[in-house]
């Protein structure tokens, strides 16, 4: 977040550096990537030390890890079926990895690696290479029935056929710019209006500092609503991936 | 949820007219600057990381909630079943004492009818005993009565010929004779009797 002069640099937040000092810029490990560890740090830091009470009746923490594990699991087992459950460790991971991304991007001067499409494209691509082998291993190649339409008339299969398959092929697409655009959007809306504070308090002199008041609480807000949008965007990429689960285990 | 996107596209698009921001844009989005080697090296990572927080959670963290969900869950069935064990001997109990009453009371009014009617038996026999005492009484008296109605009618018939004898010696100075005295006197006593 800078505003360098007058003008605002929105972009620049997006901008990756070296992170972990020496040793990370000799590997190449970018500042995205420490908030990757530190995202599954904080997963697995709940994990610890809400499960460390071990309590019939749970403390707060220990309620929080409990609620999350149940709801992921719930959402496995609703939208998979009892075969969810093998998948259930991955698509909790997946959740709360993309969840902890969004979150933690919230705080000031940390990168939201989530509004990366190369990660968000990377997890698309993990998501639908797993649903395709999963279809692949539990169908074997009846799976490409699943791009003809049982009782759809013969004559459409030129039309049907190529529409299943650029259907298919489009959900890593929309599955990753849907969380990269959210989460970029929402990172440059609250640089803009930052740095249109500074700019205001800096240009008017006592005025602006009254005037900026408006920038700030619609930053406000936005933060109100980009709390929303993290919990919501990591549920409908999890979901999604449930989705997709399902018609490869049961093929529609 | 998917309009979202588009919407808020959108709406920081007005932002381009800021000369500034247009200016910062016109350097093109950081996560499309492929030239930037970093953006592959942080997928790298992001793979190694991702890979690693999968294990840990599959085989470390989630199992750890599990457990204790299932020791939870487990807790719960066993109350659940002890309660409804202690349920099952209370309702027995309850049974039991229910057919120990009813027992009880049947007993108790097979007790009372058997003394009443023992009672009633010995009161009968006492009646009839005293009445055959009675009666046995009343016969020794009744017997008495006679035997001294009897000696008294000996004692007057004697008493009644002696007068007559004595009555006729002193009257005439002959001595009757007493067969024929004992006839008269009888003969008077059952007259009189009969009178």
């Amino acid at each position: 977040m800078a505003a360098e002069g007058s003008a605002i640099d929105a972009l620049g937040q997006f901008r990756l550096g070296h992170g972990l000092g020496d040793v990370g810029g000799a590997v190449n490990f970018t500042n995205a990537n420490e908030i990757m560890l530190l995202a599954g740090g904080v997963i697995l830091g709940l994990l610890y030390f809400g499960m460390k009470p071990r309590a019939i009746v749970p403390g707060r923490l220990q309620a929080l890890a409990e609620y999350l594990y149940e709801f992921i699991y719930s959402m496995c087992i609703d939208q998979i079926g009892e075969e969810g459950k093998r998948f259930f460790p991955f698509i909790f991971t997946l959740f709360t990895f993309i969840l902890m991304g969004n979150l933690l991007g919230l705080f000031p001067y940390f990168f939201t690696f989530t509004s990366h499409i190369m990660v968000t494209g990377a997890l698309a691509i993990l998501v639908i290479v797993l649903v395709t082998l999963v279809a692949l291993r539990i169908h074997g190649l009846h799976f490409f029935t699943y791009f003809f339409p049982a009782g759809a008339p013969k004559l459409l299969a030129p039309l049907i056929i190529p529409i299943e398959i650029l259907s298919y092929l489009s959900r890593p697409v929309s599955l990753s710019i849907r969380l990269f655009a959210n989460m970029t959007a929402g990172h440059v809306m609250f640089e803009v209006f930052a740095s249109f504070m500074l700019m205001l308090a800096g240009a008017l002199g006592t005025l602006g500092y009254a005037v900026a008041l408006g920038p700030l609480a619609l930053n406000i807000a936005l933060m109100g609503f980009e709390l929303l949008v993290a919990f919501l965007q990591a549920y409908v990429f999890a979901i999604l991936t449930c989705i997709y689960l399902h018609d490869a285990v049961h093929l529609h | 949820m998917e309009d979202m996107m588009p919407r808020r596209l959108a709406a920081s698009l007005p932002l381009l007219a800021f000369p500034a921001f247009a200016r910062a844009a016109e350097k093109g989005m950081p996560q499309l600057d492929f030239a930037n080697k970093l953006l592959i090296s942080q997928v790298v990572w992001l793979a190694i990381i991702f890979f690693a927080l999968y294990l840990l959670l599959a085989q470390w963290g989630l199992p750890r909630v599990a457990s204790v969900l299932d020791e939870r869950a487990r807790r719960i069935k066993g109350d659940l079943d002890a309660a409804r064990a202690a349920k099952q001997t209370a309702d027995d109990a309850i049974a039991e004492l229910n057919a120990a009453a009813r027992h009880a009371h049947a007993e108790a009014q097979t007790a009372i009818a058997g003394a009443t009617e023992r009672a009633k038996h010995e009161a009968l026999a006492h009646a009839s005993a005293l009445d055959a005492r009675l009666k046995a009484d009343l016969d020794a008296a009744e017997a008495r009565i006679t035997a001294a109605e009897q000696a008294a009618m000996g004692a007057l018939r004697d008493a009644a010929r002696e007068t007559a004898t004595t009555l006729i010696t002193r009257l005439t100075g002959l001595t009757p004779d007493s067969g024929t005295v004992t006839a008269a006197v009888d003969q008077a006593l059952a007259g009189r009797a009969a009178g």
